[in-house]
């Protein structure tokens, strides 16, 4: 135990401690850093980029969830069964989750290029800059996410759906029950840990998701999709500004711990995964 | 329900069975399978293609030349198909991308497994105290995203005399495993029954040979999933590569690509192969493995 401990004490535990001490240094990235008092912390405060990049980090959630869940849900449970047809097209359907980040993001840039992208060529979507328009390049972006991780979370919709007894749906259909009645009685309350699984991972995730933005659209055009952590990189690796990047990295770890620690709360995740741990 | 439906149902088929009605016994489930569930088929239709025709855009200008990409139609299959591309990719060094990609996953994994079995074969025999609070400690882990660290991860690494190295990449992607691979790794060794321990123990076996004999071989399939989970992460990292590595030395596949696209912006097609040829040893292990790979990959959440 105490190798894994101080391994993973060094690299995760003691990186959480010195992120709060380095926001309150003027680090540059040379040398060892030194205290300098509160000053980030007041310019955090004021700087309106901070404010602006933070509500667009939690637009960029919720459109995540609430575009991502239903057809992750719908997906997994129709994978769920076995027929052959589903089991070899959710084989298809299952690729994405093979590519790293960067080729997705990569990848969606060439289709959705301005001048020669694939979109380009094709009816009707040619008439729209997916990602020129200020307007339109957040819905762009969320979508690159979707493609990128519903089959994720399509795959946990899928394991749990199939865990669902068969008896159960037999009972409801003697009782006479629809397919949509099913789903509704029985598939859905049954996912709810699966729903609040995939809800956790959906959130935590987005807070520091900044890698797809980076590639796809780099914060642009303008500001228009610069998120917080895309922010925070910025300034740190940027702009060398350290210290000031590490105020806004510790605004960041609150938020996804506060985030996944009220979700666990709210939803009684915590005794779920007690039950798991079998503890 | 009517009268004439009170018979035994086993004997009979069902009043909405549709045209096959050979549904009896087990089979009963399929009753309201019958109509075809159209609402469904068209929503997977329309996401097939989407996921589809993105990955076949990949593939097909891949095989393009620069000229035929701009001049073609992306939809159909290249008129003059051409291998240059995927050698222009070799020749931008790409292969040594390649093999720190493997030194890097190889690395990660190595430290990973090595790390996990003894400390999650700890957390499952040793009740000590002070070994479950360290065990609850790496469950935090979890929720600690590893952006949010990464400045301070930077300076350890800078005060560790490692910047711009792959040992830089595999410390902190094997740290960030970590959580993960022990939840899986204790779970599983927390199913192995007591009886089997104490069997060993009759037999005069200390730990370390326990741990061979016993906890080993039966934690196959967790080392197998924790395997996947670990080297899908450090194979397709680009965070701490991108933050910890500056020179082409030591890049890997997702930082060669990043800098293929930033540096030869008009060379689509030689990107959309770069792509390809990073995809292709994932790809590989989905064809013949495609239920330990997605099984890793939901590591620890998909119960």
């Amino acid at each position: 135990m105490a190798p894994v401990l101080t391994f993973f004490g060094v690299f995760a535990v003691l990186p959480m401690v010195l992120v709060v001490y380095l926001s309150f240094t003027d680090w540059d990235g040379f040398g060892f850093p030194s205290l300098s008092g509160g000053g980030n912390w007041s310019r955090a405060l004021q700087d309106p980029e901070v404010g602006r990049s933070l509500v667009l980090t939690l637009v960029f959630m919720v459109l995540g969830w609430v575009v991502q869940t239903p057809i992750a849900m719908m997906i997994g449970v129709w994978a769920a069964g076995r027929q052959r047809n589903r089991a070899v097209l959710s084989s298809i359907f299952f690729l994405p989750v093979l590519l790293s980040t960067a080729a997705i993001a990569l990848l969606w840039s060439a289709v959705l290029d301005g001048n020669f992208g694939l979109t380009q060529q094709l009816p009707f979507l040619d008439r729209f800059s997916f990602l020129g328009d200020q307007s339109l390049v957040i819905y762009t972006v969320a979508w690159v996410l979707t493609w990128q991780y519903v089959p994720f979370h399509t795959l946990l919709y899928q394991s749990a759906a199939r865990g669902i007894p068969v008896s159960i749906y037999e009972a409801a259909t003697i009782d006479g029950a629809g397919r949509y009645k099913q789903f509704f009685r029985i598939t859905l309350p049954l996912l709810r840990y699966t729903l609040i699984t995939s809800t956790v991972l959906m959130l935590v995730g987005s807070v520091t998701t900044f890698d797809t933005i980076l590639l796809l659209t780099n914060g642009g055009p303008g500001t228009s999709t610069r998120i917080a952590p895309l922010y925070m990189y910025i300034t740190g690796f940027g702009a060398f500004e350290f210290g000031y990047a590490s105020a806004i990295a510790v605004i960041l770890l609150v938020l996804g711990a506060g985030l996944s620690l009220a979700v666990t709360r709210l939803t009684g995740f915590r005794k779920m995964s007690s039950q798991q741990e079998g503890s | 329900m009517s009268i004439t439906q009170s018979g035994t149902p086993m004997a009979r088929p069902p009043a909405s069975a549709g045209p096959s009605a050979s549904v009896i016994g087990p089979k009963r489930r399929k009753v309201g399978r019958e109509k075809p569930n159209y609402l469904a088929g068209v929503l997977s239709a329309i996401w097939l293609v989407l996921v589809v025709v993105p990955l076949y855009f990949m593939i097909s200008s891949s095989f393009r030349t620069r000229q035929d990409y701009l001049r073609d139609n992306p939809l159909k299959l290249p008129s003059s198909p051409t291998f240059e591309n995927y050698q222009s990719v070799f020749t931008g060094g790409f292969g040594r991308y390649f093999l720190n990609n493997i030194i890097v996953t190889v690395g990660t994994v190595a430290i990973v497994v090595a790390l996990v079995v003894p400390a999650a074969y700890a957390v499952a025999r040793n009740p000590s105290p002070m070994v479950q609070r360290g065990f609850s400690l790496m469950l935090v882990g979890l929720a600690v995203p590893a952006q949010a660290v990464i400045i301070p991860v930077y300076l350890l690494i800078n005060q560790m005399q490692l910047y711009d190295t792959l040992l830089a990449i595999i410390l902190p992607t094997a740290a960030f495993a970590l959580p993960v691979a022990m939840l899986v790794m204790t779970n599983s060794l927390r199913d192995i029954p007591n009886e089997l321990y104490e069997a060993q123990t009759l037999d005069g076996a200390g730990a370390l040979q326990t741990l061979r004999n016993l906890v080993l071989p039966l934690a196959k399939p967790a080392i197998t999933t924790v395997t996947v989970f670990t080297a899908m992460s450090a194979w397709n990292g680009f965070l701490f590569p991108l933050v910890l590595t500056q020179s082409a030395e030591q890049r890997t596949l997702t930082l060669g690509l990043q800098t293929f696209s930033s540096q030869f912006g008009t060379n689509v097609p030689g990107l959309l192969a770069a792509i390809t040829l990073s995809l292709l040893p994932i790809f590989f292990v989905y064809l013949f493995g495609r239920r330990y790979l997605l099984g890793g990959l939901t590591a620890g959440f998909g119960k």
